[in-house]
């Protein structure tokens, strides 16, 4: 029997025989990734371990993203103390201030991540990196921290489910519909301990941005990785971004699947996730005169340069409509000075948005963004959970840059077609 | 703290139930993400469901979920909250992935059971055998099994958790 994406690239990484899921392996791991949150439990975690050492000091990637820059003490003690750590483990990949940015688009704009790497994080959203084909997940910190000492990390193999998307992209619709329309299919529990493996005719017109929108949100279906194969589109962003990734890596056709989707894009609106879960997906056109006080533009899943251009693309000759804050987030320092470049950030400053710094910021409720309670939010980020950016009775809405565009200037969730 | 607890793992206490897909930031919500203190995070355990849910606790209660308890993001504070509140036991129709690893890492316990977890009610007076897999409601009662835990996360436990396992490893 071959293999499935998940299975080749665990097993390069074990030194076990692979028999299929539900086995139990060890893993050496490419990369260890943590932030300001999550890294001091696992610094906690690390010392309870009687740890002295990190296994490679060029293989941790620490990003402080979440609350910086610090928005009270509380949080720059935690920065501190991860600062502190880095230094004294002579850890390269270290990022604050300036040279940080959202973890997710970060780490593959530095070459950091790639096709066929192991990459552990504690964060949930490591599973980003699957869209160039690595097999990446979060964890908990003292998971990280185990992985940090050791190098390695244990698996289930999971059972995988192929998605297979084929037919004709429409206007305005983007990796963040499709990502939203399987996840309203499948549910938040439909992959639980799965991974998620694409192909099919489309994904020849995802670039990797658009491939890793997508694979961002597979824990957003409960799964454990979210994998596109390894392609010239994958190699090229890859040598781009500092890599000399040289091979492809496709499954074997007679690769086991516990199930098999076909999704046809044809005719596809975008796709709006609803209070309060992931997987309540409307088509745009079914909501009705919902009103907005906010919209937020960034954070891992939509924060990159193409999800800028299209939102400029929109608002561009537009004005911000009065009764919203429209925020605009740029993921990295580098997606802030490209967007600056290409005059985006000043179509965006002319259409009265509000620009902040590369932060996670309000995804996760943390600040520069917070809502009231009966507030509503259009958010392009990936979670809509109950009080996730504020109070308990404000509600947020999920979809794609062209719709965060379009319900900015309308004030309202709208079809960017009808801007 | 944490480590002591699974030691018996043996336990009596009211249920306490939620719904489906509970997840991280419902049982501690960001904000209070600044410290990694157990018993300050358990103040404000499950008040990202309700504001003040952890008023009606009392320590050594048992928290029953519906499906994919815990989904969401991978903070460890979730567990370590619930620990801190004094809740060692949760039950639940299925967990998440990531807070499943989490709860064994911290020595929460938890015990998957199924459609089985509608034959616990809320308040209902449990007692749990977690080596035997076994939850006995004295409400109604009731026999519940649980499904087994894997062979390998039943070693870590054994070890005494995570750390513990690894701590042998680099020692
Ligand atoms: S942008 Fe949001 S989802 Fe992504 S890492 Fe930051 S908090 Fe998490």
């Amino acid at each position: 029997m071959g293999k499935n994406l998940a299975e080749k690239i665990l097993q390069r990484h074990s030194p076990e025989i692979l028999r299929g899921p539900g086995q139990i392996i060890p893993c050496r791991v490419s990369l260890v990734l943590a932030n300001d949150i999550t890294a001091p439990l696992s610094i906690d975690s690390f010392r309870k371990m009687g740890a002295k050492k990190v296994f490679d000091p060029g293989k941790i990637a620490l990003v402080c993203d979440h609350f910086t820059p610090n928005k009270d003490i509380a949080s720059a003690e935690q920065v501190k103390k991860v600062r502190l750590f880095a230094r004294e483990m002579g850890i390269t990949h270290y990022y604050e201030g300036g040279t940080s940015g959202v973890e997710h688009a970060l780490l593959p704009e530095l070459g950091l991540v790639g096709p066929g790497d192991i990459v552990v994080g504690a964060d949930s959203h490591t599973c980003t990196y699957g869209g160039l084909g690595a097999f990446a997940t979060g964890m908990g910190s003292t998971d990280i921290a185990a992985a940090m000492a050791l190098g390695e990390t244990w698996f289930k193999v999971p059972e995988s489910i192929k998605v297979r998307i084929t037919g004709e992209l429409g206007p305005y619709i983007t990796a963040k519909d499709l990502i939203l329309n399987l996840i309203g299919r499948i549910k938040v529990d439909g992959a639980l301990y799965k991974a998620l493996e694409f192909s099919g005719p489309v994904l020849d017109r995802l670039d990797a941005e658009a491939r890793m929108t997508m694979a961002n949100m597979a824990i957003e279906a409960g799964a454990k990785a979210g994998l596109f194969p390894v392609d010239v589109i994958t190699l090229d962003y890859c040598r781009t971004h500092g890599r000399n990734d040289l091979n492809t890596l496709q499954p074997d056709h007679d690769a086991a699947y516990c199930l098999l989707m076909d999704m046809d894009v044809s005719g596809m609106p975008p796709q709006v996730a609803c209070p309060h879960l992931p997987d309540n997906v409307k088509a745009v056109d079914e909501l009705k005169e919902i009103r907005v006080d906010q919209v937020v533009l960034g954070s891992c899943t939509n924060g990159r340069i193409s999800d800028l251009r299209q939102a400029a693309q929109i608002i561009r000759e537009h004005k911000v409509d009065k009764g919203v804050r429209f925020i605009v987030l740029p993921a990295t320092p580098k997606i802030y000075a490209q967007a600056l470049e290409e005059g985006l950030l000043e179509i965006f400053m002319r259409a009265g948005a509000i620009i902040g710094p590369p932060t996670c910021g309000p995804c996760l409720g943390g600040h520069m963004g917070i809502l009231a309670g009966g507030e509503k939010c259009l958010a392009t980020t990936n979670r809509n959970f109950k009080g996730r950016m504020g109070s308990l009775d404000s509600e947020v809405y999920l979809g794609s840059p062209y719709v965060a565009a379009a319900t900015a200037v309308a004030g309202r969730i709208i079809h960017p077609e009808r801007i | 703290m944490m480590q002591e607890q699974k030691t018996s793992m043996h336990f009596q206490g009211r249920a306490h139930k939620v719904g489906d897909h509970v997840d991280t930031d419902a049982i501690i919500p960001a904000r209070y993400l600044v410290t990694t203190d157990p018993l300050e995070l358990g103040r404000h355990c499950m008040s990202g469901l309700k504001q003040d849910w952890i008023k009606r606790i009392n320590r050594g209660d048992i928290l029953v979920g519906g499906k994919n308890f815990g989904c969401g993001s991978s903070r460890e504070h979730a567990p370590i909250a619930i620990l801190g509140a004094g809740i060692s036991v949760v039950i639940a129709h299925s967990f998440a992935r990531i807070f499943y690893r989490n709860g064994f890492n911290m020595g929460l316990v938890l015990l998957e059971v199924g459609d089985r977890v509608k034959a616990i009610n809320s308040l209902d007076q449990l007692e749990v055998r977690a080596l035997d897999g076994e939850i006995i409601n004295h409400s109604t009662g009731e026999t519940i099994r649980s499904l087994p835990v894997p062979e390998f996360m039943a070693n870590i436990l054994a070890r005494g958790g995570l750390i513990n396992y690894v701590r042998e490893k680099v020692g």
